[in-house]
């Protein structure tokens, strides 16, 4: 057996389109059997924030693939934020795709290791306790020497 | 597949990537080397997505086939490592 493939991935941004790009390609690497790592990072770090991740958005503006697509002097309402997130869900919902926490359970039963950027910790004073259960807190050299060893690392 | 031992039926219809190959997994995982899984998608990107995941976990996909219009079906043999 050929040593184990792995992919390393970073998750900069923190809406609900991009928590699934993200978590789909993880759960899939992990269920080839390639150890996956993410980190963590900036906006991205919602994904892992227990008070954040419920509340993971799509706007409709300035984002004219939105689920809700409307001219963005319509988009700046308040609430369209939270209809189109409410559209980009029941849509999710009605083709049976799994929900962001979903996901995220099944990358921690496959072992996919979760950095926490200790820079965004900081800066966003994140505690200890409101990381979801798993998560590793690390800074980029501990990120970078994981990926260096790894076939594929992608910025998302 | 006539004559083909199917030791259990993953019925992943209706659903996306990534969880067909992700029902699957957690089908295998449950069974040992040597038993048959069968698994129906409904996932158009399934007669791609099956054997690429086959190829890297190690197990045997013994046949893909298209039952029709978006139907697949695919006879999966667990393998060692997996």
């Amino acid at each position: 057996m050929p040593e184990k493939k792995r992919v390393a991935l970073v998750a900069s941004k923190g809406t609900l389109d991009m928590a699934y790009a993200l978590l789909i390609i993880a759960t899939t690497a992990a269920s080839m059997g390639w150890e996956v790592g993410i980190f963590f990072t900036f906006y991205g770090f919602d994904i892992v924030n227990k008070k954040k991740l419920p509340k993971l958005k799509v706007a409709s503006l300035a984002n004219p693939a939105a689920p809700l697509p409307v001219p963005n002097i319509i988009g700046v309402i308040p609430g369209m934020t939270a209809v189109a997130t409410w559209m980009m869900k029941r849509m999710m919902k009605k083709q049976n795709v799994p929900t962001v926490p979903e996901l995220l359970d099944l990358c921690r039963k496959w072992g996919v290791r979760l950095f926490a950027c200790s820079t965004t910790m900081g800066m966003m004073s994140i505690k200890d306790e409101d990381l979801v259960e798993g998560c590793e807190c690390a800074g980029a050299a501990a990120f970078l020497e994981y990926a260096s060893k790894a076939q594929m690392t992608l910025f998302i | 597949m006539e004559g083909l031992k199917v030791d259990k039926v993953v019925d992943t219809k209706g659903m996306l990537c990534p969880m067909p190959v992700v029902k699957a997994k957690l089908a295998l995982e449950e069974m040992k080397p040597g038993q048959v899984a069968k698994v129906l998608s409904t996932d158009p990107g399934s007669m791609k997505d099956f054997p690429a995941w086959c190829q890297e976990t190690g197990n045997r996909l013994l046949l893909a086939q298209e039952e029709g219009k978006r139907l697949y079906t695919f006879f999966i043999e667990k393998g060692k490592e997996a």
